[in-house]
Order: structure tokens, then sequence, then C-alpha cells
């Protein structure tokens, strides 16, 4: 019996052994690309080319103090924090009331509703960009902090009044009856007691909004054209030319840039991650 | 003066009527609880006074006051919910200062009501901890203090003690009945425990398939339940019915098996012999029967037995000792029997 008790902690240490050891090499294949970005940010462009994996042989901060110097840095990271912060609050207020009506109201056509927010993620708005261009023209939004904010608003509504809706649908009706009975008004239950509830699925959008827009090289490139609106993925292209890219200061402001993200990522990453887990464990 | 008047109330979801005129009177200070069977509209009525639900027609007013077209907050009811809905982000003292905040109850009111409601309750202890932190028992009183501090016209409880464990249950029956005693507030109780309404109501209400079937005093339906319905959900273990009619020789249960009746004007046909557990002796003579079963608890014996083919259950309070399989005769005690007409009405006793 014992033997079998042996045999049965041996095949789970190699089971057990096999996940982490799949988890590691994930883990490193994630991370590699990352370790190689900061490490190059601290090279020159012939020390890249000639040893490309190497540490470098000095850490220098030659390339920040170019990236500072060259570049309006402070600018474009303001811009970025700027319109990162305002879209993804106006996506979550927006999104959250509209979830909000969805999941705790009972009216006609709740369901057709819904279908319309999530028939928004079905169309990929890059598609539209031509389309998109001549609207944002014609009202004005083109080259303005405005009409790339209200892009990202437009695209990130669907998918966070998706996740809003189900989060929400999963609350008890008493607590929403209690509060109603305990003198409550409709905001005052949706404030104090549902949305602190629905804390996990708040972060959930923020975060799955937060990274791609601050990411974003795409609508800043085809909507913003001066130097003082640009982002800061469009803003370091400066140092992408047509015929030399140098390389070490643009790994630099790529670092300088995912420096934020990562540690707001980091900060929510419990809440974040009870967010996902949430209805799976219970 | 009283409390609550429910005067013809109707519920329809649609087509589907599921409460059909019901009218229900409930005194100042009285612990009314209402009892059926699951899907019987009784919970259904307790949101409709609470004003969670829609009155389809009929009039539920409160102190006199017609409150059909109130809404909940201004009704002045507490609730507490079966799965006590606490706020489970507040803490004990926040979850029961959350009516009276809104409120804009003076702070130095707040902490005394909170304090005497947690005296009462003994939570003095518990005040700073979330929910997710308390039994299942301090959970429920959590509940109950947060209705008490709003100190309203009419407490109402939505089968709260269905998700404790049965000792527990007990414990809170005797605590909120002393606390009945103690507040003097008015008490609509849900439940589908007949013991629990038993044990606790001033009156009960005994609802079955959305009609009141009988309004009384816990021993008033237990001594003279109006119908066939209540003399069957009340009590435990129940009464013991037998369909059959009365005959020259006594009352002849399907069968053909015979059963004694008692002597008195025969104004009407019985057409269903009741008796309760308790009131079925075992005798040197009476009606011949099989032992089926033996349960002893102790302080009591249940014994089934089966007479012809119909089955008795007879709780006897003496030790004796039955083996199944055992020939006995069993002799009902005739005062205690209960007649049931066609319509399943019982027959008025004239012993």
């Amino acid at each position: 019996m014992s033997a079998a008790v042996g045999t049965r902690e041996r095949g789970e240490l190699l089971k057990n052994g096999a996940i982490q050891l799949m988890l590691a090499i994930n883990a490193i294949i994630m991370i590699y690309p990352l370790f190689v970005m900061v490490m190059s940010s601290f090279k020159t462009n012939a020390e890249i080319f000639s040893s490309p994996f190497a540490l470098p042989a000095h850490f220098s901060l030659a390339n920040a103090e170019r990236v500072w110097s060259e570049t309006n840095f402070v600018r474009y990271l303001a811009n970025s924090l700027g319109i990162t912060l305002a879209a993804v609050a106006l996506i979550l207020l927006f999104s959250t009331m509209a979830a909000y009506a969805i999941a705790r109201y009972q009216f006609r056509l709740s369901a057709l509703v819904l279908m319309f927010f999530l028939s928004g993620m079905t169309v990929p708005l890059k598609l539209a960009i031509i389309p998109l261009f001549i609207q944002l023209d014609s009202l004005g939004l083109v080259d303005s902090y405005a009409g790339l904010v209200l892009v990202y608003v437009a695209m990130g509504i669907p998918s966070a009044v998706f996740i809003m809706t189900g989060f929400l649908r999963t609350l008890p009706r008493e607590l929403e009856e209690s509060a109603r009975m305990d003198g409550a008004s409709e905001f005052r239950i949706m404030r104090s007691i549902m949305l602190p509830l629905a804390r996990p699925a708040l972060v959930i959008v923020a975060i799955q909004n937060a990274v791609p827009i601050w990411n974003d090289f795409f609508f800043p490139l085809v909507l913003i054209t001066s130097d003082k609106f640009k982002t800061l993925p469009q803003g370091l292209t400066v140092f992408v030319g047509e015929f030399t890219t140098d390389w070490g200061v643009l790994f630099t402001g790529l670092t300088l840039a995912a420096l934020p993200i990562t540690l707001l990522y980091i900060v929510l990453s419990k809440q974040f991650i009870s967010g996902i887990t949430q209805g799976a464990v219970k | 003066m009283s409390a609550v008047t429910i005067s013809g109330v109707d519920k329809a979801y649609g087509k589907a009527r599921v409460i059909h005129g019901v009218s229900v009177e409930i005194a100042a200070g009285e612990f009314v609880i209402l009892v059926g069977p699951s899907g019987c509209g009784k919970s259904t009525l307790l949101r409709m006074i609470a004003g969670l639900e829609d009155i389809s027609a009929g009039e539920i007013a409160l102190d006199g006051k017609v409150i059909n077209d109130i809404a909940p907050k201004s009704r002045d009811i507490a609730m507490v919910f079966q799965n006590y809905a606490l706020y489970p982000h507040m803490t004990v003292r926040e979850n029961m200062a959350f009516a009276l905040t809104l409120k804009k109850t003076d702070k130095g009111d707040i902490d005394a009501k909170i304090m005497r409601a947690a005296t009462i309750l003994g939570l003095q202890d518990l005040l700073e901890r979330y929910p997710r932190q308390l039994s299942g028992g301090q959970r429920q009183r959590v509940a109950m203090g947060r209705a008490i501090v709003r100190d309203p016209k009419v407490f109402l409880f939505d089968e709260p003690l269905s998700n404790l464990d049965a000792k527990l249950r007990v414990q809170m029956r005797s605590e909120i009945k002393a606390l009945h005693q103690r507040l003097g507030t008015t008490i609509v109780y849900v439940t589908h425990d007949q013991v629990e309404a038993m044990t606790m109501a001033d009156k009960i209400v005994v609802m079955n398939c959305g009609v009141v079937e009988q309004v009384g005093a816990p021993l008033d339906l237990y001594d003279r339940p109006a119908n066939l319905f209540v003399a069957q959900f009340i009590g435990s273990p129940s009464m013991n019915i037998l369909q059959g009619s009365t005959t020259a020789e006594g009352f002849t249960a399907s069968d053909g098996t015979v059963f004694p009746l008692p002597l008195f004007e025969k104004t009407e046909t019985a057409l269903a012999w009741g008796i309760r557990p308790e009131h079925l002796r075992l005798a040197d003579s009476g009606v011949p029967a099989v032992v089926e079963v033996v349960e002893p608890t102790g302080a009591e014996t249940l014994i089934v037995a089966k007479a012809g083919n119909n089955t008795l259950s007879a709780l006897l309070r003496e030790r004796i000792r039955v083996a199944p399989g055992q020939h006995v005769f069993l002799a009902p005690d005739l005062t205690q029997l209960h007649l049931f007409n066609i319509d399943g009405r019982r027959i008025p006793s004239t012993v």
C-alpha cells in the first residue's frame, strides 16, 4: 500500500514539476524581450549590433539624456497620461451606467440594448479609419485631445458594457432590495452598494482598456499632427529615421513608456486576478 | 387599532395569479406568522407589504393609511432577508448605520441606537468586523440589528432561520421571540416550518395556493383546524386522516375498516376522519392493527401501525414494549376526533 502511495506521490510530483516547468518557460518567453529592451536602453547603437544579447558594457544614462533633451518627453508623457486617464474614466463612467441599467432593471428592450453594445465589439474600428477621419474632421476634432479620447471611448465601451453587465448580474437582488428598504435612492444603491462590490470588474475594465490605449500608436499617428498633442509611442518615432534608427535611445524611451503601466499592473494585479477568477472558484 | 390591514389583495404575474383576494388584520404589537408550503404566496405577500412587489388588486394599509403606492423607503418598515443581505463591503457598524445615515440622523444618535441594538443582540464586540468574518448566527443577528436601529413600525422576516443549522435555529427562535417581547413591535414573519410558526406566533396565517386557509392563535389552529389542509399542515407528526364515510357502525374507511365515532347528532355526513397521533392509545380493545415501525425518542414513542389498508401513527408518552409485526388494538380518544365534510371543511363538534 505504501508503494502505491509512493507512486501516486511521485506522479503528483512529476505533474506539478511539468506544470512548473511550462510556467517557467512561458515566463522566460514573456520576460526576455522586456529584459533585452531594458538592457539595450543602456547601450549605444553600435553595441546593440555588436553584442545584442550581452549585458551593457557600462550602464550609461546617455540615452536617457538624449530622450530628455531631443524630444518633448515630459509633454508626451503628460499627453499619454491625460488621454489614457480621460478615456478610461469616461469608459468606466458610461459603460457602468449602461451596464447597471441593463443588468439590474427589467425593461422591454434590455436584451436588444445589450446586443447593440455587443455589436460594437464585432466592428474593427481600424477598418473604419477613413470614414472616422472624415467624420472627426467635419466635427473639427482632428488633431485634438477630444478627438482621440472619443475614439478610444467608443472603442472601449462595448467590451466594458459586456464585462460589467455580466458582473453586475451576479450581485444578489436582496442587497438592492435591502438598501431600497433602508431608504436608499436608486443612485445611492448603485454608488454605495453595487459599485463597491463591482470593484474587481471595474479594475478589469480599467486595465483592459488602459494598456492598449497607452500603447496605441495607430490612432495618434492618423489623428494627431501637432507635436504638442503627441503621445509617447508616437513621439518616440523621432528616433526612427528613414535611413538610420537610433535603437538605443528608442529602447530607452520605450522602457520609460512601459514603466507606468507596468507599475499600475503590479499595484492592481491582486484585484485583477480576483476579478478574473470570480465565479470560477465560487 | 390594527397595524397592518390587508384587504382583498391579489397578485398576478401577467396571467398567472399567485395570490387570490387575501385579507388579514394584524394588530399593533402582534407577532404574526405566515406559514404554508413552498409557492403558496406567503413570501410574495410579505414582499407586497414591504413594497418590493406591486399590488395587483386590493389594499394594504399601515396604521390606517393605504400604502399601495408608497415607495418602500417611505413605509417605515424594516425587513430581514432569508440570506441576510448584509452589505459585504461594510462593517457591522456601517451596516447598521446605513439606513440612519441616509435619513441624516445625528451622529451621536446613530451611535446610541447602534449601541442599544448591539447590546440587545450581543454584538458589542463584533461592530468592527465584516460580514464575511461572522458565523451564520451572528450574521442573522446583524441583519436583525439593522432592522432594530431603524425603530420601524413593522418588522418583516422572510424565512430568517432557514440557513441556520437545527440547533442554532431553535436558539434563534427563542431569541426572536424574546426580542419581540422586549421591543413590542409588530412582526410579520414568513416560514414554511409549522414548528416555528407554532412556537413563536401570536397569530398564524395558514396559506395555500394563494389563499388564506385559516387565521388564528397557534393552539386554536391545532385544536380546531378549519379544514383538511390546516389539519394536516399544523402539527408534527401530522394528523392521521382517513377517507371514507359515516355508516351505521361508525366511520367506514375506503377499505371497509370501521373506526369508532362519538355519539352526536349527525348533521352532516363526514367524508374524512382525523385524529392526532397523541390521541391514539394502545388498548385491550378497539381497532385491530399491526405495528409496522417503532420509533422511540426517549420522551415519547411513535408507532406506525396498519389497520386494514390504513396507516396510522400513534404517539405514546408511556413506554410500552411493542415490536414490529405485533397485533395491537388502537383506541382513539373520541373527544379529540376531527371530522371533515365533502368540501374538506371541519364539521363543528357537538360533543
